[in-house]
């Protein structure tokens, strides 16, 4: 990987301090079953109604996987154009915890069954960076405990116990907090157009555990400490810098960073120690005794990769290519399916620059202001199209097309019929225009003298008086152009 | 005695136990470091014999896992789930608190 041309640093008393950051993803894998028992994976079911024997641990049950769950975890590594490995490997990852029934994590140690891969990122000003993925393996979930339910008692839930979990690892390959959330974003939104993970992080689909650590320019790595499970890219963000400031402060005042693994808290803004106990990360591994190896057919993978989706960086460039959209504007079109495809809709047959301006600008805005995603959008791609209409064969000029767009928002109704109904049709009568340029030169004898004294700048001041007669409705080529002729 | 049970020292019984949720007596700590030191010993002669270019062997079975389709068909028993755990409250099993 090239080395960062970051300019992110800490300063500390003793000179700058660059950052060092690797993520570890959990997400989880869209289906409807458990990675290895026939229990419903759906969120939100009562608690204990989805639990099989074999997610409880009762003795002698045996782990099947699910196949689709092995398909998800190939389809998120051609995604993230990495290695497949045709062979893999489960094992036991033990340790001692509630809501974990057996006793171990079904994991993959050893030999993942996704090797390395990269994800390019795009930053604010611009540039393009890859983050290399180290690997991606296919593990269980643990249950849930509640420890606000009594005084001297958790209650657990097993429903999420055995839910296929796809851990994503990267390198540490992030320098700043901006990369982090960057990776966190893109990678959402690969997930997300492969169908593969939600990555709903509310919900809990998908987690970030961070890595941090600092260092002078030019050093090796220093001790990492890891941040569990943060559940938003904003937090990520703050926790990083947090994490990062706490760990200046330690080496500057002559200590030494202690590995272990941290806790965020979002209302202090500050990381603190979870678990410093020395066992936490003894996981005693072994291969599962229960699981053969998996072992996939190269025909299966090709067959998966030629029915995954166009992903956001093809479609980006085909955007820009296709409809010769800034990198900016297609960037922001692609970051979620739903926006390309209404796009798209928009877009076909029609002007794409034009297009995306009105997405991005005014209907955008006007989603915003209402608290609408574009799922629940009052108009329809069609509709949006409709409008562009009627502003490419001159029925109305850009600025009653502003007004339309909001009236479209608020009543759902089509552009045409709100021109109609409102008669804001474009007007192109040279008569009529002729008519209200007399009007507003008549009425401003002053500013007529000014104009003609030299003051040319006046010029705008007519064209605004004019429109303004007309409600707006003046087709304004027309108006200048009468402007010019009776000045 | 081999090699490897020098290796194994009291403290590492200790933790090995602890690791393994086994309350172990200190009167047992010495039998249990000769009885691991003597399987150890076993696995240190095992890792004599040359295995390289021979691929693990996984089982002496089908070789490979067999798969399930992505289908529900399990669940909806919160009773039976619940009916052997020392407590339980509503469809909750229930543990003496863990605090974090």
């Amino acid at each position: 990987m090239s080395a960062p041309e970051s300019t992110y640093v800490i300063e500390g008393s003793t000179g700058p301090w660059e950052l060092v950051i690797g993520l570890e993803v959990h997400a989880q894998v869209v289906s409807k079953a458990k990675l290895f028992s026939g229990a419903s994976a759906e969120y939100g079911a009562e608690p204990n109604s989805q639990v099989s024997f074999v997610d409880a641990a009762f003795p002698g049950m045996l782990p099947v996987i699910n196949r689709e769950c092995v398909a998800q975890a190939v389809r998120t590594g051609l995604g993230l154009k990495a290695e497949i490995n045709l062979v893999s490997r489960f094992d036991r990852k033990n340790y001692f915890y509630a809501d974990l029934p057996a006793g171990y994590q079904i994991s993959q140690f050893a030999h993942p069954i996704v090797g390395k891969g990269v994800i390019e990122i795009e930053l604010e000003s611009g540039a393009i960076r890859p983050i290399g993925v180290t690997r991606l393996h296919l593990e269980q979930d643990a249950g849930k405990s509640m420890h606000d339910q009594h005084p001297s008692q958790s209650f657990i839930d097993l429903n999420r116990a055995g839910v296929a979990l796809m851990e994503i690892v990267s390198e540490p390959d992030m320098r700043t907090p901006e990369e982090a959330g960057a990776y966190l974003r893109k990678l959402r939104t690969i997930m997300r157009y492969l169908g593969t993970c939600d990555g709903n992080m509310e919900e809990g689909s998908m987690r970030a555990d961070v890595n941090v650590s600092v260092r002078k320019a030019g050093e090796p790595f220093r001790t990492r400490c890891e941040i569990k499970n943060v559940n938003s890219v904003r937090f990520v963000m703050q926790a990083i810098e947090a994490e990062a400031r706490r760990q200046v402060e330690i080496w500057e005042a002559g200590g030494e960073v202690r590995q272990e693994t941290r806790l965020y808290d979002p209302s202090r803004g500050e990381t603190r120690s979870m678990r410093s106990k020395e066992d936490a990360h003894d996981y005693r591994y072994f291969p599962d005794p229960d699981l053969l190896p998996l072992v996939i057919e190269q025909e299966w993978v090709e067959e998966l990769a030629t029915h995954l989706p166009e992903l956001p960086d093809a479609k980006k460039a085909r955007f820009m290519s296709q409809y010769g959209l800034p990198a900016y504007d297609a960037g922001v079109l692609v970051m979620e399916q739903a926006t390309a495809d209404f796009y798209e809709a928009v877009a076909r047959g029609r002007d794409g620059k034009i297009a995306a301006n009105w997405m991005l600008g005014d209907f955008f805005a006007g989603l915003n202001r209402m608290g609408r995603g574009i799922e629940d959008s009052p108009v329809s791609a069609e509709g949006l199209g409709g409008l562009l209409d009627l502003l490419a064969d001159a029925t109305i000029n850009g600025r009653i097309a502003k007004e339309v767009m909001e009236a479209m928002m608020e009543t759902g109704e089509t552009a045409a019929a709100i021109v109609e109904a409102r008669g804001l049709r474009q007007v192109t009568d040279t008569g009529a225009i002729d008519g209200a340029v007399d009007q507003v030169l008549a009425a401003n004898p002053d500013k007529l003298a000014e104009y003609k004294a030299g003051k040319e700048k006046l010029f705008g001041f007519f064209v605004g008086q004019v429109m303004k007669a007309m409600a707006g409705k003046g087709n304004p080529a027309l108006v200048n152009e009468a402007l010019k002729r009776k000045l | 005695m081999s090699s490897a049970s020098a290796a194994l020292d009291p403290a590492a019984v200790r933790r090995i136990a602890r690791l393994a949720r086994i309350r172990l007596a200190d009167e047992d700590v010495a039998q249990l470091q000769s009885e691991l030191g003597a399987i150890l010993g076993w696995i240190e002669q095992l890792n004599e014999v040359d295995v390289s270019g021979v691929d693990p062997l996984a089982s002496v079975g089908s070789a490979t896992l067999t798969m399930r389709e992505d289908v529900v068909t399990d669940g909806d028993q919160t009773e039976a789930v619940l009916a052997n755990a020392p407590a339980h409250s509503g469809p909750f099993y229930t543990v003496p608190k863990v605090v974090e």
